[in-house]
C-alpha cells in the first residue's frame, strides 16, 4: 500500500504517441458542419489540442523568470502577445531528451496572468508536462503557479475576407485594425460567451472558447457565415 | 448599455462586468461585539445616494480583477476609476451609512 500512497513525480518525456491517438478535440464531431458553412469569403476550422498553459506570477522578477524559461519578454499591458521559441533553438529549456521545440505565444490576460500557448505536443515533440516542468522550476518558490489548461479552451480559426465582417455582428469590440492590430488579442465575450480573441493575422482570428462551449460558438458563428457562403 | 472603463483593460461594455455593490464597507473588526442590530447594518445597509456613488465592480469576462468605480446614479456618469488598493477620490461623501452607529 505504501507504493499507492507515493506521489509520482511529474513526467518530463514526450506523452505516448499512443495515447495522443485517443485524443477527441471539442469541435471534432462540428467539423462538416464548419466545412460547409466555409466559402471563398470566410473559413471556419478547429486548430485542437494546442498547449495552453496559465501562468500567474506576481513579483516582477518571478515573472521574468517565468519569461526567461519561456523565451520571451512577459507581456505587460492588455492586448499584447510576446512572441518566442520554446526548447531547441530558443533559451527555453525543456528537460526532455527529444530534439524539439515550439513557437510559443504568451498572451496577456490580467496584470498576474498569462496564457502561454504553444503547439499540439503531438506534433511538436514538446510536451506538455515538459513546459510545466520548466516554467515550475523557474518560478520556483516565488508566489504564482504554472497549470496546464489545455483542455479548458478549444481554438477557433475564422479566417477569410469577411471575418471580421462575421465577427462584427456579435463582438462588440471595435475591431478595426487601427484599434485591434494583428498580433492583439483580448479576453471578451462573443454573444454571451466567455472567449479570447486573438487577430493572429490580416484576415485571421483566433477564437479561444470553453471547451463546453464550442459547439455554441460553432454554431453561432456558422450562423453568421451563411450570407457569405 | 454603460461602458465602464476597467483600469486594467480599458472601456467595455457593462456585460463584461459583476457589480459588487458600494465599495468601502469595512468589515467589522470585531464582529463578535456586535449587537444583532449592528451586525444587521454592516451585512444589509447601504447608502442609497442620487448622485456619485463609489462601487467595486469585476471585469468578469476580462481581466477577472475587481476595481473601484464611482458612478453617478443619477446620470450613470462613471466619474472615477480606481483600483482597490488606492485611496478613494477627494470629494466623496466619507464613511457610508452602513459604518454609522446604530440610533445615532
Amino acid at each position: 500500500m505504501a507504493e499507492q500512497m507515493t506521489v509520482k513525480p511529474a513526467a518530463t518525456g514526450t506523452t505516448d504517441a499512443a495515447v495522443l491517438g485517443y485524443r477527441r478535440s471539442p469541435a471534432h464531431h462540428l467539423a462538416e458542419l464548419m466545412a460547409a458553412a466555409s466559402g471563398e469569403q470566410v473559413r471556419l476550422r478547429e486548430v485542437p489540442f494546442l498547449t495552453q498553459i496559465t501562468i500567474r506570477a506576481t513579483a516582477p522578477e518571478a515573472v521574468e523568470a517565468v519569461g526567461n524559461a519561456l523565451g520571451v519578454t512577459m507581456p505587460s499591458a492588455v492586448g499584447e502577445v510576446a512572441q518566442g521559441e520554446f526548447g531547441e533553438g530558443g533559451s527555453g529549456s525543456s528537460g526532455s531528451s527529444g530534439s524539439s521545440g515550439s513557437s510559443v505565444s504568451v498572451v496577456w490576460l490580467s496584470p498576474d496572468e498569462w496564457l502561454a500557448v504553444l503547439g499540439d505536443e503531438a506534433d511538436t515533440g514538446v510536451s506538455i508536462a515538459a513546459v510545466v516542468e520548466s516554467l515550475s522550476v523557474a518560478l520556483g518558490e516565488r508566489r504564482g503557479q504554472v497549470v496546464d489548461v489545455s483542455s479548458n479552451r478549444t481554438t477557433l480559426e475564422l479566417s477569410g475576407s469577411k471575418a471580421r465582417a462575421v465577427l462584427d455582428k456579435t463582438i462588440e469590440l471595435d475591431l478595426h485594425p487601427r484599434e485591434f492590430p494583428v498580433g492583439r488579442a483580448v479576453s471578451t465575450q462573443m454573444e454571451s460567451v466567455a472567449v479570447i480573441l486573438w487577430r493572429s493575422a490580416d484576415d485571421t482570428w483566433l477564437l479561444m472558447p470553453r471547451a463546453s462551449f464550442a459547439e455554441h460558438v460553432v454554431g453561432w458563428l456558422a450562423d453568421g457565415m451563411r450570407e457569405f457562403s | 448599455m454603460m461602458v465602464i472603463p476597467c483600469p486594467f483593460c480599458g472601456p467595455r461594455n457593462e456585460t463584461e462586468y459583476t457589480y459588487g455593490g458600494q465599495a468601502h464597507v469595512a468589515y467589522p473588526e470585531n464582529p463578535d461585539a456586535l449587537t444583532d442590530e449592528q451586525w444587521a447594518q454592516f451585512l444589509f445597509y447601504r447608502d442609497n445616494p442620487r448622485g456619485s456613488y463609489a462601487e467595486r465592480w469585476q471585469h468578469s469576462a476580462g481581466c477577472r480583477k475587481w476595481f473601484n468605480a464611482v458612478r453617478n446614479t443619477h446620470t450613470y456618469e462613471i466619474t472615477h476609476v480606481y483600483r482597490l488598493d488606492q485611496a478613494r477620490p477627494d470629494g466623496l461623501p466619507k464613511a457610508p451609512l452602513a459604518t454609522k452607529e446604530v440610533g445615532a
